[in-house]
């Protein structure tokens, strides 16, 4: 296995806010000074599977906050990892029901009614009235002919939400996130794979943290600043 | 780890043996020769040559449209070869090409992705964008044939002083609805890819505008597993969502022809048969753009000759269902006894446009038979001259389904002859300019390959492959 090797090699190359990893035991905190406070600390995997078998050990080790992140989705690691099914797919059906029904409610009002509303003088675009008009005496209220649009509405809501609910619930935009400042973790778009376990969880403790993670045969570890 | 003797190139992945799945990327083990080979393309000082003869090219024909549609617009719809019978033909002939041809961007992101046809991640990016630049094409021809531009916006329900409003009764307004979602979604679908790729570009940027142009659209991903977790889901639901309303959009475009009086439009067999048609024309076209781009930007080990094979497979099994619908028209006329029906069709093919009624045939039912044979669906040129003639012939068949039932309807006294003007063939021109104008500029400044998802399809994506087989999972490999 070359990865162990290496994990050797790069002890060295580790930022200087971490502690000497020999010294287990070593207490949770404040050890660099004027330095800004850890997030906390990457491993770095160079396959899939070695990942994945990570991933396994991490969250089994009782960690909260921590994550893995991987250039593109590794089948299987959701469930390794223990992540919660997502209930975006139950927003987007909401989503895509408001759209039928505002669909509906366009069409009926402005083709079938003689409705007026009458807003606030300040809202002026909300001043209006149904436009109805005979044509080839088609009825006035015709739902057949309201399906089309209903349906497209219908997409276009939840596909809209689905798009805006994911990002959202992900936390994007962010542009700036502390791994950023990792030039290590650059990689992570390209072919390298991460365990990160920030340092806000309860069960981080710095040296005794590193030394775990490098029990997974990483490439290497890496403590990251706030 | 490697099985490859050095120096073998695999080229030809199109033969596969039973148990035993063909590679879908070539010459490549490890990821990060995905990225290189893609963002290559971006990163790279200049472009190939041909890229800036393209460019130009494309340019020229852009300001050509600009040229058509102002004049257009300044001077009236009479600068176009329309008369009384025949008020609609190159521009909505080249309205219903356009959206025909963004149908494959969206089978390919969508539907392929529902059945789980894993070599649509080679292709799956620029056929999406390749359905944009189309919709964009076919956004234009409405706008424009209006007669008076500038109230092109009553094709939306505006709240407005004249307390009027769009006739929902009528299918034009639900193709207003129909184009618009379908350009809204598809961009969605496009953009939501696009982002793990840009994150990818916008980690390996060197310039200063590269990291902030690439950074901003990139939305700050940083590949976590619990974002991929929701990523993927709602992938799957725009996958979802997007297969019934690729369906939709031209059954809704056929509809503006189906739901009229006219013969050799009243047609029920219209909706599938021009999705069928959207299909085929549309994949001739990933094919017209793919074989050149392939070439000029060294994607082969991406874009594979199998990639190439089945997509001529498509090709021909639309062709042929385009064919089927061609004759049962024309079974239908005969069958239906009604006498206006079976003049229309009889008029389609002999009078005075049978021309184009042949040149359709020939190129769209005739000519993709040959793909029936493996050396022609495996054969660059062969392939590229082949898509080029299924072009040719979805566009006249539209020209023909339109100009043809037009001029020659019920009644002889007010039958006429369309010719198109110089216009009409310089906007058509000028439409291809814009599209391969857009098509160009991605190429140059975006990933042409979803670059996560073709590792991820790599053999090394699967986490119990190799030296890790033995840690208790695998067994359960479950895909």
């Amino acid at each position: 296995m070359p990865t162990t090797v290496t994990a050797e090699r790069t002890v060295t190359e580790m930022s200087s806010t971490i502690a000497h990893p020999n010294t287990a035991g070593h207490t949770h905190g404040e050890s660099a000074g004027a330095k800004s406070r850890p997030y906390g600390l990457i491993a770095e995997f160079d396959t899939p599977g070695a990942l994945m078998h990570a991933a396994e050990r991490v969250k089994s080790e009782g960690f909260r906050y921590w994550d893995a992140c991987t250039p593109f989705p590794v089948h299987g690691l959701d469930k390794a990892m223990g992540i919660k099914r997502t209930i975006l797919p139950v927003i987007v059906f909401f989503a895509g029901a408001g759209g039928t029904t505002a669909a509906f409610v366009l069409q009926a009002f402005t083709n079938s009614t003689n409705w007026s509303t009458h807003a606030p003088d300040w809202l002026p675009m909300l001043d209006v009235t149904g436009y109805p008009f005979l044509i080839s005496g088609k009825p006035l209220l015709s739902l057949p002919a309201f399906i089309p649009v209903m349906f497209e509405l219908t997409i276009l809501f939840a596909a809209l939400t689905t798009v805006f609910g994911m990002f959202l619930m992900n936390g994007l935009p962010q542009l700036y996130h502390p791994l950023f400042a990792s030039r290590r973790f650059a990689r992570v778009t390209n072919d390298r794979f991460f365990i990160v376990v920030e340092a806000r969880d309860p069960k981080f403790l710095r040296g005794k943290t590193e030394a775990f993670l490098k029990s997974l045969n990483p490439i290497a570890v890496e403590a990251i600043d706030e | 780890m490697t099985s490859l003797p050095a120096n073998t190139r695999i080229v030809d992945n199109t033969s596969e043996q039973p148990g035993d799945r063909a590679p879908l990327v070539l010459n490549m083990e490890r990821f990060g020769q995905v990225t290189t080979t893609v963002c290559r393309v971006n990163e790279m000082k200049g472009a190939p040559l041909a890229w800036y003869v393209a460019f130009a090219a494309s340019l020229g024909l852009l300001g050509l449209l600009g040229f058509c549609v102002l004049y257009l617009i300044f001077t009236g719809v009479g600068v176009w070869g329309l008369n009384n019978p025949v008020m609609w033909a190159f521009d909505i002939t080249n309205f219903v090409f356009w959206v025909g041809i963004g149908h494959a961007g969206t089978l390919i992101s969508a539907i392929l992705f529902l059945f789980r046809q894993k070599w649509r991640t080679g292709i799956n990016r620029f056929a999406e964008a390749m359905t944009i630049f189309a919709v964009i094409c076919a956004g234009l021809f409405p706008g424009i044939h209006v007669g008076r531009v500038w109230f092109a916006y009553w094709l939306f329900p505006i709240p407005n002083q004249m307390e009027m409003w769009p006739q929902f009764r009528s299918p034009l307004l639900w193709d207003v609805f129909a184009v618009s979602t379908y350009f809204t979604v598809s961009l969605l679908f496009w953009y939501t890819g696009l982002v793990p790729d840009l994150a990818t570009l916008r980690d390996r940027a060197k310039g200063r505008i590269q990291q902030i142009g690439y950074g901003l659209f990139a939305l700050g991903w940083r590949g976590s597993n619990r974002h991929w977790h929701r990523y993927e889901r709602a992938y799957l639901i725009l996958a979802a969502l997007s297969t019934p309303l690729v369906l939709s959009v031209h059954s809704v475009v056929s509809f503006d022809f189906a739901t009229s009086q006219l013969p050799g439009w009243h047609t029920t067999i219209f909706p599938p048969y021009f999705v069928a048609g959207a299909i085929f024309s549309g994949f001739a076209m990933v094919v017209t753009l793919a074989v050149p781009a392939r070439e000029m930007f060294g994607l082969k080990d991406i874009i594979t000759l199998r990639h190439l094979d089945n997509m001529n497979k498509i090709i021909l099994v639309t062709g042929t269902m385009v064919g089927y619908a061609y004759s049962m028209e024309f079974f239908i006329a005969w069958y239906s006894g009604a006498m206006y029906e079976k003049f229309a069709f009889l008029n389609r093919a002999f009078g005075q446009y049978w021309w184009a009624y042949l040149l359709m045939v020939s190129c769209n039912v005739i000519t993709p038979q040959l793909f029936w044979f493996k050396a022609i669906r495996t054969s660059i040129p062969l392939m590229f001259v082949l898509s080029l003639v299924v072009n040719i012939g979805m566009w006249f068949e539209r020209y023909v389904i339109i100009v043809s039932s037009l001029a020659n309807d019920f009644l002889p006294s007010s039958w006429d002859k369309y010719v198109p003007t110089w216009v009409d063939v310089g906007t058509m021109l000028g439409a291809f300019g814009l599209f391969f104008t857009l098509f160009l500029l991605f190429c140059r400044f975006l990933p042409m390959i979803a670059m996560a998802e073709v590792k991820a399809i790599m053999p090394a994506a699967d986490p119990h492959a190799g030296a890790h087989a033995d840690h208790g999972h695998g067994g359960k490999d479950g895909h």
